[in-house]
């Protein structure tokens, strides 16, 4: 920019803000638009039985709440994946400590065509087949996959690359995060892939199970073989149940709330936080997500009181087909 | 013109321009069409959900209850202090450019070797450039700068610092545009007269220019009440419950509010989508009618 520009424009915003008298400090939060509808449930909640607590939040995903959050702009963190390596240095390096939360499970459901009835299942090797980088141009029929499908070329629906879920998604599904073939279409807007996959005779697709029930008469929900019985055998399709239960494997995910240890000395934030995870239990699925077991609040639960800091996904990025209760369960 | 034209010639003529004007009138109609598409499909899906509760309610997790009033209070906000930081600012920068650096290197492009004249053109290329830079980018200078650097926060300060950069070029042009339509003989009135420069600029030129300048601030910044991008990267909040207090306070946008609408699955935050895009339309209208009602008066009074 011109340096007469810019000195014009300091001119005329170079004053620090007015200092009007400080009102009460919010409980601030950001993070990911998949937890978003949680937290803005509980904070409505929050406020009707505490109307002088503020809470503000804010969605800048997952790795944009991290970044605010390390940096000490906010005191919690909604997350649709653990932290990663990297984020945990950066709040290091502020000395940041916090506190990791489990609040709800989402599942990932993989859907289709209402029409396309000779879908009745899929397996994990076959969603690898066509999702892996080295499908790209090779594999593009569905009869290439099995061979009594249809030998008609499909197409597939995701997320896009920068989304949590398709990090999961691929994590789970190709086997390294973060990687998939290129030729899909993607768009950061879920009602836009439930769109896509409705009007589509031979589309695959996967989001967020909210937005399968809240379209279900125009979609066709597609459940999932791990070719694990002892997590429950045969194709199983994503509910409230089977993903609570652990037995929707490997497509349901834990989503989390990261606060700093230092705000929990405020009383607003301890008590909004018990609030969030004792009444925000039945909040949850009023939103659509798959709220924890009893057993698994409570070990959250615990693990706020006794403040222990730091994460368990100790070797960073999504791991797949964990519940809430195995993870917590081991630290004890 | 001064071809003369055989009969058979002009008739072939005839038919291309009827064809011409034909695909001017498609031109013309393909886009009004589109937006009366988008228009009605609003409207019809919106706004039956504008009432006054919509308006003065907050986010809710129940669609039906949840309303707009921080994401209102904060657009127009932001926008009202943007407006009053760019306006002064880039108007006085049209008026350097236009009166004083223009006759510093003379007119007409005569001598563009005056250090004056040579600044002048550096800051012309850039306010031109910076025209048309993307909005995020002015989100990002504006973290680094006005967030960051300065101290202000995510705050209203800092957001509406950053649309006032990002009209400030939008409104030096029109300016401009608008001082050029002040007849260069009126000018010569002045100087026969023997007003000074500032008595020109004060008593003739800007009082000629301003109901042009007025208009062209109000649509640069009714460009910038959509604007998405540079508030999310300075820190524009979804869920809010208290109005802001102060220009230090934290604070949310209609275009974010709708933005996180349309990305929920349940469809009635489809609709509540759909009533503050209907809001948000009422509110440019009404800041275009405003840029009408203020030109129509000033031209009338200038006239008297």
């Amino acid at each position: 920019m011109h340096p007469l520009l810019l000195s014009l424009v300091l001119g005329a915003c170079g004053e620090p803000p007015t200092e009007a008298v400080p009102p009460p400090q919010p409980v601030s939060i950001d993070g990911s638009s998949t937890v978003y509808p949680i937290t803005e449930a509980v904070a409505e909640a929050f406020r009707a039985i505490e109307p002088d607590v503020r809470v503000t939040i804010g969605v800048s995903g997952s790795g944009g709440g991290f970044k605010k959050f390390c940096s000490g702009e906010i005191v919690l963190a909604g997350a649709s994946r653990p932290i990663k390596k990297s984020e945990v240095d950066a709040c290091a390096a502020k000395g940041i400590a916090f506190v990791e939360l489990p609040v709800a499970y989402d599942g990932i459901a993989v859907v289709a065509h209402p029409t396309a009835t000779w879908l009745d299942d899929v397996t994990v090797e076959e969603l690898k087949a066509m999702w892996q980088p080295e499908a790209q141009g090779t594999v593009t029929r569905w009869a290439q996959i099995r061979a009594d499908w249809p030998d008609r070329p499909f197409h597939l629906f995701g997320p896009g690359v920068d989304s949590g879920t398709y990090d999961y998604f691929t994590a789970a599904i190709v086997g390294t995060e973060h990687s998939s073939r290129g030729d899909f279409t993607p768009s950061e807007d879920d009602n836009v892939l439930v769109q896509g996959v409705a009007t589509d005779p031979d589309a695959l697709g996967f989001f967020g199970l909210a937005w399968y029930e809240e379209n279900h008469d125009r979609l066709r929900l597609v459940p999932v073989e791990d070719g694990k019985p002892d997590n429950g055998a045969g194709p199983i399709a994503p509910s409230m149940e089977t993903v609570r239960n652990g037995t929707y494997q490997p497509l349901s995910r834990p989503l989390f709330l990261y606060v700093a240890s230092s705000a929990l000395d405020r009383p607003e934030v301890a008590r909004f936080l018990s609030f969030y995870l004792k009444d925000g239990r039945a909040l949850v699925s009023e939103v659509g997500y798959v709220p924890l077991s009893d057993v698994a609040y409570e070990l959250v639960q615990k693990r706020l009181a006794a403040r222990t800091s730091g994460s368990v996904f100790v070797s960073g990025g999504s791991q797949v087909g964990l519940t809430v209760e195995g993870l917590l369960g081991k630290e004890r | 013109m001064s071809t003369a034209l055989s009969p058979t010639g002009r008739r072939a003529d005839r038919v291309r321009e009827r064809l011409f004007v034909a695909l001017s009138a498609v031109s013309v109609a393909v886009p009004l069409l589109v937006l009366a598409l988008l228009l009605g499909d609003v409207l019809r899906t919106g706004l039956g959900r504008v009432d006054w509760a919509f308006l003065t309610s907050y986010p809710s997790r129940h669609w039906e209850r949840a309303g707009i009033l921080p994401a209102l209070v904060g657009t127009l906000l932001l926008n009202a202090t943007a407006a009053a930081m760019t306006l002064p600012v880039g108007v006085a920068a049209a008026i350097w450019l236009e009166e004083y650096a223009e006759a510093a290197a003379g007119r007409g492009g005569r001598a563009r070797r005056t250090a004056m004249g040579w600044l002048a053109r550096l800051v012309e290329v850039n306010i031109a450039n910076l025209a048309g830079v993307p909005s995020i980018l002015y989100g990002l200078l504006g973290l680094g700068l006005f967030v960051r650097t300065l101290g202000m926060g995510r705050s209203l300060l800092a957001g509406a610092c950053t649309l006032a950069l990002l009209v400030l070029p939008v409104v030096v042009l029109a300016s401009r545009e608008a001082l050029r339509t002040v007849p260069d003989s009126l000018r010569e009135a002045a100087w026969a007269l023997g007003a000074t420069r500032w008595q020109l600029v004060r008593r003739v030129v800007l009082p000629l220019a301003l109901p042009g300048i007025l208009t062209g601030t109000i649509l640069a910044v009714s460009r910038a009440v959509g604007e998405t991008a540079p508030l999310v990267v300075i820190g524009a909040l979804v869920y809010l419950t208290f109005l802001p207090t102060s220009l230090s306070s934290p604070f949310s946008a209609l275009p974010i509010q709708i933005y996180n609408w349309t990305s929920r699955p349940q469809a009635g935050f489809q609709t509540n989508a759909a009533g503050a895009i209907v809001v948000l339309l009422a509110t440019l209208l009404l800041l275009n009618a405003a840029a009408i009602l203020v030109r129509a008066r000033l031209q009338r009074r200038s006239r008297a």
